[in-house]
């Protein structure tokens, strides 16, 4: 109908201004371009990093080129992009001044760039009770509120310090959910991580505060390696952030991170995401592409993880948040919102592995598709042998706006145990014309008509984010739909 | 108020209104009754600016300004309220959230301050209790599994809250009870005001004696056949539509 025609015409228009798209004039170390042994020695050596360290890391690099050789880069998903030269990008960059003691020693430049972005270190640190690691390039620049935790023994540095000042921790677990020759992409990133957060919550600690970590690819041609490692132990809790955006530039940009979650006996681990790497203009030029391995393992009995993530922006998402249920009892959790505009395209999902008795785990994956993006969920539940009473529920809804763009859903379910209960449900709508008129009729702008109903669309995984977190991911979905809707 | 001229219709590339004069003065209330088909709800879209209903000749103003250049928001905002025959529903979104949003844009569109959550509430409950309505449809989804008859008290109630210059009701009375239509009835009689009109369209006779109309107006095939007081309600109750539209035609 000639009235559909015209949404999605606006909606194009309307194609979001990237508001992050900046770049901060900084003084910069940056490695020449190019992978080899070399460059991963340079990267340890500069992190003055222990033998063990840099063995694994060559171990890592060994194992990839391995790999590169006789598989390449994944192909199973639903995206398409050049083939990626990995000589082409510099993979270590950090701002020049370093060793830093306290937010004071930090450029300034640096903290205007958080600043813009609407993250005020200073302020969080003495205000918000979010204890922020921000991550600039490949390096950490600044951790707040370390000092109050560590009165509770809790442990919130970036990974080279940990490595240096936790070495029995980092050892013990880093690895041990995403074993090293993993995938093509956490290889990789094995090898040349650059830095990332650690948390260690001790038995029995309630961690009083978000945790949050901050992203910000920075530098032309550079790829971002991170590695976060989060450890629960008996009977802690924490609820952990993670915020990302980068510049605005014609070339795409790889970020390959990797995260690992260890949770023991009746711990808890939420683990918010809201992602807003730069997706590329409307004609698909630039972006990021972001190869992301996410894990975690209940280990212990009545553990629990909670992967949440509001996907909006790069060029390419291909990720995975996954829980391995080994502990009887676990839970296992995944709700997803993500948004393809334009020419984005999104490839993520879940994986449930059940292994315990009586494990439990929850899917809800909202799919938004705008313009020509194509958004596929793809998750897969298993259900092994010994996983009696294990249920799962998994829920996924496509939004579709206009009609050149796809929604796609490929569950694979694996069920080996009969006692076990695996439901799907899926959907696909589209925002109607009655819909939009009726907002506008209200008084609402079209934009504002959209991002109500996205919003509604998007409630159940909303709800699960932190209070300012979940604001910033309402007004990040209204953003990057800006006139797309009809 | 609001002058309707020489207006012509088309929908899909049909037209559908062919040539419709009204003039609504301040405070006057004109009721619509027509057959079935005949564009009562086209031309409450085209009032309120629907997109693919396009104005082919003619002209419709407010207020001496012309609305067929406005986006429907821009409509709303200048006053004109349209209750749906069929109100839509919107999943996850709270009907006071859907609301206040609404209220507000209205209000900046006055160059009033947005409207705080606990005025906004306050508001909200004592015209839910002017219209009966249990104060939990403000948590609930936009008329997301409300009846036919909540639907409509909902369209009501947002209408109280936003206070419009011009109320257009279409068939607001199908589908509620003997005490709804009632409830809903005095809701739209204590809007009424010597700025505010009315449109409202309906099949029965029945709203008539509690929204009493200062006019009459009887649609038929795109076209207003026949124009009258608050009897010719009562005619067309009794006798129905073949007689008039015969003589028209
Ligand atoms: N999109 C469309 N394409 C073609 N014809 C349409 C379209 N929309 C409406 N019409 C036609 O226009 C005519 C008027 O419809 P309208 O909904 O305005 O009638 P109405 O007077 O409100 O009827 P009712 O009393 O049943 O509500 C009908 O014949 C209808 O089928
Ligand atoms: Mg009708």
């Amino acid at each position: 109908m000639a009235a559909n025609a015209q949404t999605i015409e606006t909606v194009e228009n309307l194609a979001g201004e990237y508001k992050y798209g900046f770049v901060t004039d900084i003084e910069s170390e940056i490695l020449p371009k190019g992978l080899s042994e070399d460059t991963v020695r340079f990267i340890s050596a500069k992190k003055g990093e222990p033998q063990w360290m840099l063995d694994w890391r060559l171990k890592a690099y060994r194992a990839w080129l391995r790999m590169a050789e006789e598989k390449g880069e994944p192909a199973w998903a639903k995206v398409s992009y050049p083939k990626i030269d990995f000589q082409d990008i510099h993979y270590y960059s950090a701002p020049k001044k370093k060793n830093l003691k306290s937010l004071d020693e930090v450029d300034p430049e640096l903290l205007a760039t958080y600043e813009k972005l609407g993250i005020p270190l200073k302020e969080r640190e003495i205000l918000a009770g979010v204890a922020v690691d921000a991550v600039f390039d490949s390096v950490s620049v600044a951790t707040t509120f370390k000092e109050k935790l560590k009165d509770l023994g809790i442990i919130f540095c970036s990974m080279s310090e940990a490595v240096r000042e936790h070495p029995d921790l980092v050892q013990k677990y880093l690895g041990s959910v995403v074993p090293i020759t993993d995938n093509f992409y956490a290889t990789l990133n094995s090898a040349v991580f650059s830095d990332g957060s650690f948390v260690y919550v001790p038995p029995g600690v309630r961690c009083p505060m978000e945790l949050s970590t901050y992203f910000r690819i920075n530098e032309a041609k550079t790829g971002q390696f991170e590695r976060t490692l989060i450890i629960c132990d008996k009977g802690a809790y924490v609820s952990y952030l993670e915020g990302c955006t980068a510049p605005m530039r014609d070339e795409n940009q790889l970020h390959a991170a990797v995260v690992e979650l260890v949770c023991m006996e009746d711990a808890e681990i939420r683990y918010a995401t809201v992602q807003n790497w730069y997706p590329g203009d409307k004609e698909g030029r630039g972006g990021i592409y972001n190869f992301v391995t996410k894990r975690g393992a209940c280990r212990g009995a009545r553990s629990k993880i909670s992967w949440t993530q509001v996907e909006t922006g790069s060029a390419i998402t291909w990720k995975y948040p996954s829980v391995i249920l080994q502990g009887d009892d676990s839970v296992g959790e995944f709700y997803s919102v993500a948004v393809a505009n334009n020419a984005q395209q999104a490839d993520t999902g879940t994986k449930m592995i059940h292994l315990g008795r009586n494990t439990k785990s929850t899917i809800i994956s909202k799919g938004i598709s705008a313009g020509k993006a194509q958004n596929t969920y793809r998750g897969l539940v298993r259900v092994m042998p010994g996983a009696a009473g294990a249920r799962n529920y998994s829920q996924c809804d496509s939004l579709l706006i206009g009609d050149r763009c796809g929604g796609h859903t490929v569950p694979y379910i694996e069920v080996k145990n009969r006692s076990a209960k695996v439901e799907h449900e899926a959907t696909t709508s589209r925002i109607s014309d009655d819909q939009l008129f009726y907002c506008r009729q209200r008084g609402l702008s079209e934009e504002d008509a959209v991002s109500t109903i996205v919003n509604g669309f998007c409630k159940e995984v909303l709800q699960k984010l932190p209070m300012e977190f979940a604001v910033e991911a309402q007004k990040l979905l209204g953003v990057s739909l800006e006139g797309s809707v009809g | 108020m609001l002058e309707i001229k020489n207006l012509h219709a088309k929908v899909d590339g049909k037209e559908i209104l062919h040539g419709i004069d009204l003039v609504i003065k301040p405070g006057e209330i004109h009721a619509v009754m027509g057959p079935n088909g005949s564009g009562k709800s086209t031309l409450s879209y085209v009032l309120a600016g629907r997109d693919g209903y396009e104005v082919t000749e003619g002209d419709i103003l407010l207020n001496g300004q012309s609305l067929l250049s406005m986006e429907p928001e821009e409509r709303a905002r200048e006053g004109v309220f349209l209750a749906f025959q069929y109100p839509v529903e919107i999943p996850g979104v709270a009907n006071a959230t859907f609301l206040r949003s609404a209220v507000n844009a209205v209000r900046k569109h006055k160059g009033l301050a947005d409207m705080d959550a606990m005025t906004f509430l306050k508001t909200a409950k004592a015209k839910m209790k002017q219209l009966q309505m249990d104060e939990k449809f403000l948590q609930r989804a936009v008329n997301v599994g409300f009846s036919g008859g909540e639907k409509k008290r909902n369209e009501v109630f947002q209408m109280l809250m936003l206070e419009p210059s011009l109320m257009i009701l279409d068939e607001t009375d199908s589908g509620l009870d003997i005490d709804a239509l009632k409830v809903v009835a005095e809701g739209v009689n204590a809007l009424r005001s010597p700025e505010r009109s009315a449109l409202v369209i309906t099949h029965y006779q029945r709203l008539l004696d509690y929204i009493v109309p200062d006019v009459v107006h009887v649609l038929a095939r795109g076209r207003i056949i026949k124009t009258g007081g608050k009897d010719l309600a009562l005619e067309l109750e009794a006798k129905g539509y073949a007689d008039i539209v015969a003589d028209a035609a």
